[in-house]
């Protein structure tokens, strides 16, 4: 089963090499943030609000100065500048309304686990028990939960207007609305008679990023000086870096971020958190380090959540199929206060709404809300499982509106694979893909017509546990992104990568990535890449990462980025590290470079086999520098930053096959197939783990998952017993495949793949279930579709009240 | 609070150390003795990332006190491999088969899987998606998590 290296030729791109990181991650020996214990190390532990939107009439943490261990408590105002505003880089447009985000609350709080008071104590249990004795009164304000009711006229206010006024809880609204044949009214009144019509209101529940490292920090104060070490379990220790010099006023040159390993983030350690911000002012003004690791519980209130769409989709088409238009309105929740990048994840999906498919006019418009709930951000997708579930949910609601097979309706519609490069109708130009191959491919392994065989049988005896059939066919924009692009969409950073190649005297490499993996595989696949273009074994080359340290240059791992982006870094530094190499090796061989070919790790002179010298020789040449060319400078190393050229377009068909049980609402999967293609695979076996893990997130959300306020704002699903993070009981196996189309907007020819499971899924799954009850009358199932929502939706299809 | 003197053995070392009576096992592993390896995901014992043997049967070390440990052999992810280089068949299975990808569920997981396998050594798919019920893994899907155990079940000769 074991692949290996024992082919010295062989490109080690492309083979299902076993993980290098899994030896130490399987022995425990492992440097998680919460391991990390620094001498007179002060433990934070933070009171949270009970309420989801109060006055603080009175606070005072005297009391808690006096309990054992403590050595210091602050309020806001005990902090004065130091408590910094958490800052959003995002501002979607030149009228956003973007209220200041104080990491401890200013007189107000905004939503259940809002920071209020921090307490310091030598012990962690100190800490935590003397909260109880902090005194705080609070005057509750009404609670705004419900979107459409926020932005309601005279609605309560999360945020005041900047002049002190009552506010309005609009955060934001972003039109997209062309004029004159790609406006949807326009398209759909050319039409005609020839017109169908068919409006949705779709729900995307709000979900949590649910990585099982909880978030953690240290935060090192060095003597005297600014300088400090911050480890942080992130996922962005360089943006980290940057935010924070902004927000604490520290010298960004004295700051050191590291993210040692850390355990996962799907998004939701894309973040500057306030908890990061308190640690380092705390740590700074006291001069000695500060440690916070969250409980769960904790993270529940605080750690961003995601999703949280309310979708009123309409799509127009031909009588015979061919769709006219598509029209999208959003309602966006925002949560009490914007994170990094908040406001811009709607945006993301803005894109994607049209899909693979070819339509001549689409309208947007999005309105973000502020309510007293935690704050959202991205998670695992970000904005575009939302677009793909709207458009895969409609495209089933149409063609049955139409009487259509659901997948002959986007086989008529979608881009050709001769059609590519293709320009859509939301302005993206898809580089390359084969939407026919991934759909074979996809039919084959699921059986498509003998289950719809079955689907008609089940029917037709008035089996209690029906059959349905789900169809995903999917693409997403990933590998963010082009700096230009990010600019134009008013994002306040680039979307480049770095790498710096380093040949050592010894014979070993060092890699150096600007990536920042938390299971993503990096130290391997990255190995990989190197190895192919140095011609070094894949062992002999180490990855750093995640280290501001050693690591200074890098725009870190989201969005399905580290690849598609980071990848074309150390491609074309590994390139030029062998470019200055030959030089060398030239002099040394006495021969002209053009004499050279670089054969497995060593430059050789052409029809002088015999001739020939080993990188591992030219680097230690290199180092001493003893006989080194004219103007050639010692040292063999060679860094590129590269930013891409467009953003990387996966894509793939996932079918889905589950049973319903009429009477009961249950569910269960009776197989899923996903097929996607994700170009070049550098690491077969990690894409497929990457898939896996993007399922079980899609399906979590579409069967499992969802974020519940009551009326107060109190959150339901505070813990992992509320909240259901789908365990192995819960889901099936998986069938998976890929097709291969490279992508043609980077040399390596791969895409994304992190994010693709989650993106497809959702509405593969309640594209089956609306399909197995479509006959009892069912439209729509609202997610999660656990029994009780299934069963909901029956009684609503036949008549009842839902 | 008073400390109360206890003596557990872990990973074959025994300590000898006073704790607070409320400590949890885990926190005594992780910040007493220094046995980090052993992590925390949650505060309702529903993740099963703490997952150790107490005299040779799974438990969640966050739902145990470690003065309940007092006289007991605990064995953690740290101690189950004999030396660098004979690995535990569970280990090597979850490596062959991707079993993890963050790492932060897997010492638990491991661990939960070594008691499944002890309990039965020759399980179905179902019978280990049932058995690793308490152990939640958000990265992997848990498709090779199951393939992990499976493999690990033919190396140790329970499966053919
Ligand atoms: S830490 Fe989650 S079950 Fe023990
Ligand atoms: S490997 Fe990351 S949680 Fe399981």
């Amino acid at each position: 089963m074991t692949e290996t290296l024992t082919d010295a030729n062989a490109n080690p791109v492309g083979r299902p090499l076993r993980r290098k990181e899994d030896a130490r991650l399987l022995h425990g020996q492992t440097n998680w943030t919460d391991n990390i214990q620094l001498p007179g190390t002060l433990h934070m532990a933070i009171l949270r609000s009970p309420m989801a939107h109060a006055r603080i009439t009175n606070l005072d943490v005297t009391p808690a100065l006096k309990r054992p261990h403590v050595v210091a408590a602050f309020t806001a105002k005990d902090l004065g500048d130091l408590n910094g505003s958490v800052p959003c880089v995002w501002p979607v447009t030149d009228d956003i309304q973007m209220p200041g985000f104080p990491a401890l609350a200013v007189d107000k709080v905004r939503h259940v686990g809002d920071c209020v008071a921090v307490v310091l104590a030598t012990d962690k249990y100190a800490a935590a028990d003397a909260l109880d004795a902090i005194e705080v009164d609070y005057e509750p304000l009404p609670a705004v939960i419900d979107m459409e009711a926020a932005i309601k006229q005279g609605s309560t206010a999360v945020h005041d207007a900047a002049d002190g006024s009552h506010g309005t809880n609009v955060c934001y609204e972003f039109p997209l609305k062309p004029q004159g044949d790609g406006a949807f009214d326009a398209a759909v009144k050319a039409a005609g008679d020839d017109v169908v019509v068919v409006k949705r209101r779709f729900i995307n529940q709000r979900v949590i990023a649910g990585y099982m490292e909880p978030r953690a920090v240290v935060a090192s104060p060095m003597g005297m000086s600014n300088e400090m070490t911050i480890w942080s379990a992130t996922q962005i220790p360089h943006v980290l870096r940057v935010l924070l010099a902004l927000v604490t006023g520290l010298p960004e040159n004295s700051l050191r971020v590291i993210a040692p390993d850390v355990g996962g983030g799907f998004g939701g350690k894309l973040q500057l958190y306030r908890e990061e911000i308190l640690a380092v002012q705390i740590a700074r003004h006291l001069g000695r380090p500060v440690k916070w690791t969250e409980t769960r519980s904790e993270d529940m209130v605080a750690s961003h959540h995601g999703r949280d769409q309310i979708q009123d989709i309409e799509i127009a088409s031909t009588k015979d199929g061919q769709i006219i238009g598509l029209k999208v309105d959003l309602i966006a929740n925002m949560g009490a206060y914007l994170q990094i990048i908040t406001p811009g994840i709607p945006l993301l999906g803005m894109f994607m709404y049209p899909a693979i498919y070819k339509m001549p006019a689409y309208e947007f418009n999005c309105v973000g809300v502020f309510t007293n709930t935690t704050p959202t951000d991205a998670i695992r997708g970000a904005g575009r499982p939302e677009a793909t579930y709207a458009i895969e949910r409609i495209m089933d609601e149409l063609a049955a509106e139409l009487d259509m097979d659901p997948m002959q309706l986007r086989e008529k519609n979608w881009i050709t694979h001769e059609e590519f490069p293709y320009t859509t109708v939301a302005g993206l130009t898809y580089d390359t893909g084969n939407y026919e191959a991934a759909t074979a491919k996809a039919m084959d392994l699921f059986g498509y017509d003998a289950l719809r065989a079955e689907q008609e049988q089940r029917r037709a005896s008035g089996d209690p546990v029906q059959l349905g059939i789900g169809i995903s066919t999917f693409t997403e924009m990933c590998g963010l992104a082009p700096s230009r692009t990010l600019g134009a969409l008013k994002y306040v950073a680039g979307g480049w990568e770095h790498c710096t190649i380093r040949a050592l005297p010894t014979g070993k490499i060092e890699l150096i990535t600007g990536t920042s993996p938390h299971g993503q595989g990096h130290e391997t696949a990255w190995s990989q890449i190197a190895a192919s273009i140095l011609g070094v074994p894949v062992d002999d080359i180490e990855v750093v990462h995640s280290d501001t340290g050693r690591a200074p240059y890098g725009m870190d791992t989201y969005g399905s980025r580290s690849l598609a982006v980071g990848g074309q870094a150390i491609k074309k530094a590994a390139e030029r590290l062998v470019e200055k190499a030959k030089v060398i090796a030239a002099h040394q061989l006495e021969c002209s470079v053009d004499d050279l070919e670089f054969i497995q790790g060593a430059f050789r002179v052409k029809g002088d086999p015999a001739k020939s010298q080993p990188l591992a020789a030219v680097a230690f040449e290199a180092f001493t520098a003893h006989n080194l060319p004219d103007g050639v400078e010692p040292t063999l190393q060679a860094e590129a930053t590269v930013d891409p050229d467009d953003f990387s377009y996966p894509h793939g068909t996932h079918l889905c096959a589950i049973e319903v049980d009429t009477e009961t609402g249950k569910s269960k999967i009776r197989s899923y197939v996903a097929v996607d293609d994700v170009g070049i695979q550098v690491n077969p076996l990690i894409v497929e783990g990457q898939v896996h893990g993007g399922l079980a997130c899609g399906i979590g959300q579409a069967l499992y998952e969802g974020v519940e306020y009551d009326s107060d704002g109190n959150l339901l699903t505070a813990s992992f017993a509320d909240y259901l993070i789908p365990s192995a009981a819960d889901l099936p196996s998986f069938t998976t495949d890929r097709t291969v189309t490279p992508s043609s907007t980077n040399p390596l020819g791969t895409k994304g793949v992190g994010e693709a499971g989650a993106i497809a899924s959702p509405p593969a799954i309640i594209n089956a279930i609306v399909d197995a009850l479509r006959p009892m009358g069912v439209t729509d199932v609202k997610m999660p579709a656990t029994p009780e929502n299934v069963w909901r939706a029956i009684q609503a299809g036949q008549g009842g009240a839902q | 609070m008073t400390h109360i003197p206890i003596s557990v053995t872990v990973d074959g070392t025994v300590y000898d150390v006073e704790v607070e009576p409320r400590r949890l096992l885990v926190h005594f592993l992780r910040e007493d003795i220094g046995r980090v390896g052993t992590v925390v995901g949650c505060d309702t014992s529903n993740c099963g990332a703490c997952t150790v043997l107490l005299d040779g049967k799974s438990v969640k070390s966050c739902s145990v006190l470690a003065v309940q440990a007092d006289g007991h052999a605990v064995l953690t992810v740290q101690g189950l491999a004999e030396g660098e280089h004979k690995w535990h068949p569970v280990q090597e299975a979850f490596k062959e088969c991707h079993g993890l990808q963050c790492g932060y569920c897997t010492p638990g997981m491991v661990m939960a899987a070594v008691d499944l396998l002890q309990e039965n050594p020759n399980p179905s798919e179902e019978e280990i998606r049932e058995g690793l019920e308490g152990n939640l893994c958000r990265c992997t899907g848990y498709h090779n998590i199951v393939k992990s155990v499976e493999y690990a079940a033919e190396l140790m000769g329970g499966k053919s």
